[in-house]
């Protein structure tokens, strides 16, 4: 059985939370004393009928006032998969939200309102989602019933949608007619719309691909924590533990230390508190190597004769500013890459993208929401690969030196202008 | 993820990536250990992710008094058999020290007062980051819990402060007074931890498996294990039932379940066909109001 991560991104009315509910209530994820206490609080409303999106409403403070303030992780699951919901909020802060549910995602589900068709927000959600690099893309046509099922519009929409993420890197997308207030395509397949011979978005959900959503393929080790017991029957263990980010290691592989550039063989491979010939990608490891070494957590390594990362203290990506307070050039901060943190300056910001409109604005600085392309220097070369090539070297967060609060998700680009992605995408 | 891995290894790696980030974000963290299931999980991660090392932290038990005897005894044995530092530090001893009000009534539940114990044991050691076993699964307000979430020195949770959390980085920067709670088992559901806890063959406590016991009905309908920390009236209900507990708690607010499960398969296949939450079934503390839990959290409780 594997996992499928998603996210959900639809504007207010499009009945996302509605959508959610149907699918925990169709798939039997509700116990009998949440839909007890659902009921009560769907009269409390004065409605007739259970209202399913109160099963993703969590806190009293978003009740009371009808929105959702962050991201919720909701859980349910079928024989075929284990799944997890990123359910992120559909209100003013919502491009911080998505990108935030969107940076773990194997999938997103984008909701259209049947009636409205292809809007604003739609091109916001899709912008996100080709900047976060999810792989899977499924439009969920929602409302069905309310534009009686008519075959017509639902293709009209798909044609929109498919003309609108032209500009966009999207990889796969799915589209799909639903009702979630009736129930229509989600669970089970609609008596009503006889002319959709596709999946239904469960069955969809539950037979995507998965297991190739991180292409690459080069062994990336990151250190985490030195294990060094200083025993005396282990005192020269000294063990490297960190996880495969990405490709394989095995005994005898020849690797490269970076950034310190040192070379070395695998001695020995610790999984589960055995030794392994190899390893694979996100195994949570324990390296050994033939040479005595200093190495620290942050330190990397690489395969000798694989595509080596890039190794620089000049960096590009793009960012999604999260902070109140707005960046400018010449602005410091912390960045985090995986297990290793840097100083930061911002030194230039190239311009800023129109979630909406997709056109590029030149800027001086960065507000709350915005998403733009800029260029740091770090004070320590980091090594990376670009994010749409590996999500799991490619993303980088910044840190506010005196709150320590999150302020930026960063999605790293090419070094080489020859690996650069074509021109004609806006993300 | 990887085709290799099927969906216990992926939490699983998530888990230990998550313990060993907090090993290298942190001068003094620790693991709260309650004898319960999810914390015993965390225990064996620890070991998958630090050993043949010893634990960067010791583990932390706050001691409500209402525990359960069999839970006690496990806890010291798990302790001895790791060789790892235990940290035992009582509710009784903070309320003199405090001069706070122990629960009263029929059920007199420690729940709010061990955030106290908490507290000060956090201050005693100066801890900056408390590992503990809560799943996002469990409650509303729990499901929109970050992996670290920052608390202010009262111990205090803002939902609307939380920093955004993206892919595996976590930032664990804080400004002195503030500490983290850590949550490594955030995305497994409580069949997820009964699985891996039957993959793993990992030993519980007694009280999780069906046994004989003396209960009190509540006027709900609960079952709770007679013991000394609860009143016993003329009027109510007394019974000697087969029973295990869903989750191990304060003696005083955490009903058990009727159930003939002897086995760990035993206990997976109720949990499949089961129909009322976890919490719904064995906690008494939750159904106090809609937001029980939330108002709980912003005063510290974990």
């Amino acid at each position: 059985m594997q996992i499928l991560k998603f996210i959900t991104a639809g504007s207010v009315d499009d009945g996302k939370s509605t959508l959610i509910g149907r699918l925990l209530y169709d798939s039997k994820a509700v116990s009998h004393d949440i839909l007890h206490t659902l009921e009560r609080q769907s009269k409390n409303k004065q409605g007739n009928e259970i209202d399913l999106s109160l099963l993703t409403d969590g806190l009293r403070a978003e009740r009371e006032q009808g929105i959702t303030i962050d991201v919720a992780y909701k859980y349910f699951n079928t024989p075929r998969r284990k799944f997890i919901i990123a359910d992120a909020p559909g209100h003013v802060q919502y491009t911080r939200n998505m990108v935030t549910g969107a940076s773990n995602a194997d999938l997103a589900i984008i909701l259209i309102d049947a009636r409205q068709g292809v809007v604003e927000q739609t091109h916001r959600h899709s912008l996100v989602a080709a900047l976060m690099g999810i792989p899977h893309l499924a439009v969920a046509v929602n409302k069905m019933d309310l534009v009686g099922y008519d075959e017509q519009t639902f293709y009209r929409i798909a044609a929109d949608y498919q003309k609108l993420v032209q500009s966009l890197r999207i990889p796969e997308v799915t589209f799909i007619p639903v009702s979630a207030l009736a129930g229509d395509n989600i669970v089970d397949k609609s008596p009503n719309m006889p002319w959709y011979t596709g999946k239904t978005l469960l069955d969809h959900l539950e037979t995507v691909e998965v297991s190739e959503n991180n292409a690459a393929e080069e062994a990336r080790f990151q250190v985490q924590y030195v294990i060094r017991p200083g025993t005396d029957e282990l005192h020269d263990y000294r063990g490297y533990a960190g996880s495969l980010r990405s490709g394989h290691l095995a005994v005898g592989d020849k690797i490269r230390v970076l950034p310190v550039d040192i070379v070395s063989t695998v001695k020995a491979i610790e999984y589960n508190q055995q030794e392994v010939l190899e390893a694979g990608p996100l195994q949570p490891i324990v390296l050994h190597l033939e040479d005595d070494i200093d190495i620290s957590r942050g330190d990397t390594f690489v395969k000798i004769g694989e595509t080596a990362p890039a190794t620089t203290q000049d960096i590009e990506l793009d960012l999604c500013w999260m902070s109140e307070r707005a960046l400018q050039t010449g602005d410091r901060y912390l960045l985090r890459h995986n297990s290793t943190t840097v100083k930061a300056i911002v030194r230039e910001i190239y311009h800023r993208t129109d979630v909406h409109t997709f056109e590029q604005h030149p800027t001086d600085t960065l507000k709350l929401n915005d998403i733009a392309r800029v260029r740091l220097r770090t004070s320590k070369p980091l090594v990376f690969d670009a994010y749409q090539h590996n999500r799991n070297t490619g993303g980088l967060i910044l840190i506010n030196e005196n709150t320590f609060d999150t302020v930026a998700a960063g999605m790293l680009l090419p070094v080489h202008p020859e690996e650069a992605p074509a021109a004609e995408f806006a993300i | 993820m990887s085709k290799h891995l099927d969906y216990l290894d992926h939490l699983e790696a998530q888990a230990i990536y998550i313990l060993r980030e907090v090993a290298g974000q942190f001068e003094r963290p620790a693991l709260l250990f309650s004898g319960g299931k999810d914390s015993i999980t965390l225990v064996k991660l620890a070991e998958k992710a630090f050993r043949p090392g010893k634990f960067p932290f010791p583990l932390v038990h706050v001691d409500t008094g209402h525990n359960f005897p069999e839970v006690l005894a496990y806890r010291d044995r798990l302790a001895a058999q790791l060789g790892e530092q235990l940290i035992v530090r009582k509710v009784e001893d903070t309320i003199k020290r405090q001069g706070l009000k122990d629960g009263t009534g029929k059920y007199p539940s420690r729940n709010a007062l061990q955030t106290y114990t908490l507290l000060e044991t956090i201050e005693e050691f100066e801890f900056d980051a408390c590992i503990g076993g809560a799943r996002r699964d469990e409650e509303k307000a729990r499901a929109k819990e970050r992996i670290f979430s920052i608390r202010d020195e009262f111990g205090g949770w803002d939902p609307k402060r939380q920093r955004p959390e993206l892919w595996d980085i976590y930032n664990g920067a804080i400004r002195k007074g503030e500490n983290v709670r850590v949550f490594p088992i955030s995305n497994w559901t409580e069949l997820d931890v009964w699985n891996y806890i039957r993959r793993e063959n990992i030993e519980l406590p007694e009280i999780y498996f069906s046994h004989s016991r003396d209960c009190v009905v509540t006027p709900t309908g609960q079952l709770l294990a007679i013991t000394e920390h609860i009143r016993l009236d003329p009027e109510d209900e007394t019974t000697v039932r087969d029973v295990r507990f869903r989750t191990v708690g304060d003696a005083t607010c955490t009903a058990a379940v009727e159930s003939p499960a002897i086995t760990i398969d035993d206990i997976i296949s109720e949990i499949i066909s089961t129909k009322v939450s976890e919490r719904g079934a064995t906690r008494l503390d939750d159904r106090l109001s809609e937001a029980a839990m939330e108002d709980r959290k912003k005063n510290g409780y974990f």
